[in-house]
């Protein structure tokens, strides 16, 4: 019982990671219509970003403090530089072009810090334990993550159905033209989300620096799942994201967790963590494709789309 | 931009003409390449056109599908996938022979398509994209899961298809011309397929799919035997793949390989005949030149690909099509003016790099200035 509740925060972690990633790719997508496949790349330029204030800094949290406007600040530079032109295109164009720019991201990061990836060193009172509950002890920088993935869902929650500019999201995500059409400087609003979304990935991706490495192409992966959260969940809802963002980080961790130990009763443990791993990124797509399926446009449709 | 582009320069005859004669003799040049390889004595010629001319066979069949079709498959490379895992776990298990393995692997792939198909086709744009690179990905990882046959690592496959005497694949030259035939017979038959009535409804259904289901059409019929058709053919590619390279692993499937697969069709030319043709040779030499430049080649593709979309909509293709033979030519004349720069600097990546990027800024300033000025005739 421990283990499946210590099993399950690890999912609710991965789940909240992928989260803060899909939900600038779901406000991007919603408002502008755009896919981003660059998402995953700001992701990983804010993990580097991370490991190199850090370094710089010799504070994991003035190094997080810096990385975050300059993941934003590089998100607002793709946007104005390479995406703009790109809103009134065909998502194919929109693919490739951004395809392009992953190629470009891998390559300038292997170029800039290397091709042998770096670490972020957390502060020493993070990487103890603590006890969540009685008897089950946590590793404190994972339950920081989870309390971090939360404070921003309800951040973003407070931003998007309480302020002006959440209202002028929301209705970018229903309507575009009307919102240009009643005098509100849609380009700037564009420029805005874009920033604010990329300033979340690279929050996810500094995130997940301590416990992953920092590497090329660790944005590559997670980028297919948050573009798998955003259609499960409905693109252009938030809502729809969290929990199709929590539903994929709990299966995935599940099924890593626990089918080994099913698939062990009549295999060698190599070949069932081989299968295990397999089955439970087999089971994401599955359910995405029986979302898409049964109701295409996600389980949570943004208003009005 | 683009739609403008395309309305105000339609194809005349003979630009098509001149994009046809060009592909022609494209092909034709191919067929010399194992000549040129003996002449030269230079081996990896001959493996680097192999690779190309496999890699354009999986483009055409592409190209079906997505330029004649409107069907933005971003899963297409799990059938190189399907096709080279059959030749490989059938050889795993000592069936050599080709009439067995080569088969059943189109046969094979053709299920995996129409399976994929059937769930992809309910949906349309960017659904339809994401729910082939869902679908792809889970062929992914059942590559993945296979630890029978090595998982992720992949397995060797240690003797090469038995075409009982008549082939020896062993053979280099061998293996490259048939090949070679394979793509004249795929490119023969997508030329024939896209100008028979099945062709002309799908390519109608592209344009408009409801109009055509309203005349009449079974649109979802005909859409998805092009999907199958396209997953066929690209599921030869695999098996080629497999017997050239004796080794399949999940990493020939990975949605990446899918991606590079789109961006050889556009960048060639989508809907065009020899459009992935040219893009896949653009593609692979300009792989091969830059990253004998610098192993972060990529650095100057990517850019590359995003101006490629940004402004040459056509491709190359579309370039001879609409006549600018002029933009063509001072592409290559900008790449030879290049790699004439990095031979002189030998080993020195960065300075092609900058001027590429100063080359691309200029570009971007200029193609800037021109819609400022068009805009502000237009006020």
């Amino acid at each position: 019982m421990l283990l499946i509740f210590e099993q399950f925060l690890n999912g609710l972690q991965i789940g909240l990671l992928l989260f803060l990633l899909a939900a600038g790719l779901t406000l991007v997508f919603g408002i502008m219509d755009m896919v981003n496949l660059a998402h995953g790349s700001l992701y990983m330029m804010g993990a580097y970003f991370a490991a190199v204030f850090t370094e710089w800094t010799g504070s994991f949290f003035l190094g997080a403090a810096l990385a975050l406007p300059a993941g934003a600040l590089l998100g607002i530079a793709v946007e104005v530089i390479a995406l703009r032109t790109l809103y009134t295109r065909d998502h194919l164009d929109q693919v490739l072009a951004t395809f392009g720019l992953i190629l470009f991201f891998n390559e300038l990061a292997r170029l800039m810090f290397g091709a042998g990836g770096m670490t972020i060193q957390t502060p020493d009172w993070l990487q103890g334990q603590i006890m969540v509950l009685p008897g089950l002890p946590y590793p404190s920088y994972r339950f920081l993550i989870i309390l971090v993935g939360l404070l921003c869902a309800a951040f973003l929650y407070v931003l998007v159905q309480r302020t002006r500019l959440g209202m002028l999201i929301r209705a970018g995500a229903s309507n575009r033209e009307m919102v240009g059409a009643l005098g509100v400087n849609i380009k700037q609003l564009f420029t805005l989300v874009f920033g604010l979304g990329s300033a979340l990935a690279a929050l996810a991706g500094l995130m997940a620096g301590p416990v992953t490495t920092v590497q090329i192409g660790m944005g590559d992966n997670i980028l297919i799942l948050a573009l798998v959260v955003i259609v499960i969940g409905g693109i252009g809802s938030l809502p729809g994201a969290f929990i199709a963002a929590l539903a994929i980080g709990i299966i995935d961790t599940m099924g890593r967790a626990f089918l080994p130990n099913i698939l062990g009763s009549f295999l060698s443990p190599s070949e069932a963590s081989t299968l295990a791993t397999a089955l439970s990124s087999m089971l994401i797509y599955i359910l995405m494709a029986a979302v898409l399926v049964l109701r295409p446009a996600g389980l949570f449709p943004a208003p009005g789309r | 931009m683009s739609s403008a582009s395309h309305s105000s320069a339609a194809p005349t005859a003979d630009s098509t003409r001149l994009s046809f004669i060009v592909g022609l003799v494209l092909l034709g040049f191919l067929g010399l390449i194992p000549i040129l390889s003996v002449a030269f004595e230079d081996p990896f010629l001959l493996t680097l056109f192999t690779r190309i001319v496999i890699m354009a066979i999986a483009a055409v069949s592409l190209n079906l599908i997505l330029g004649y079709g409107g069907m933005v498959s971003f899963g297409h490379a799990a059938y190189i996938g399907v096709g080279g895992y059959t030749v490989g776990i059938l050889a795993f298990h000592g069936v050599h022979a080709a009439w067995i393995q080569w088969p059943l692997a189109v046969l094979i792939s053709g299920i995996v398509a129409a399976l994929i198909g059937l769930l992809s086709l309910r949906t349309k744009g960017i659904f339809f994209i994401m729910i082939t690179l869902a679908l792809s990905q889970l062929v992914y990882y059942l590559g993945n899961g296979a630890f029978a046959y090595g998982g992720d690592d992949g397995l060797n496959i240690m003797k090469r298809s038995d075409f009982g005497g008549l082939l020896n694949l062993d053979n280099r030259p061998t293996f490259y011309y048939l090949c070679w035939v394979i793509l004249l017979a795929t490119v023969f038959f997508v030329h024939r397929t896209v100008n028979s009535r099945f062709g002309m409804v799908l390519q109608g259904a592209k344009s408009n799919d409801r109009r055509m289901a309203t005349i009449g059409f079974p649109v979802h019929r005909y859409q998805l035997t092009a999907f199958v058709l396209a997953g066929m053919i690209c599921g030869l590619a695999g098996v080629l793949t497999a017997t050239f390279t004796g080794f399949i692993s999940p990493a020939m499937m990975h949605w990446s390989r899918s991606g590079d697969l789109i961006v050889m069709v556009v960048l060639g030319g989508m809907g065009s005949l020899f459009g992935p043709v040219f893009g896949t040779v653009a593609f692979l030499l300009l792989e091969e030149v830059l990253s004998s430049w610098t192993e972060y080649w990529k650095i100057v593709f990517g850019p590359l690909l995003v101006l490629v979309v940004l402004f040459a909509r056509g491709g190359i293709d579309g370039a001879m099509v609409r006549g600018q033979a002029g933009t063509l030519l001072a592409g290559c004349a900008a790449f030879f003016l290049l790699y004439g720069i990095h031979t002189a600097y030998e080993d020195e990546w960065l300075i092609p790099t900058l001027i590429l990027v100063a080359a691309c800024a200029l570009v971007w300033v200029a193609k800037w200035a021109v819609d400022r000025k068009k805009a502000a005739s237009h006020d």
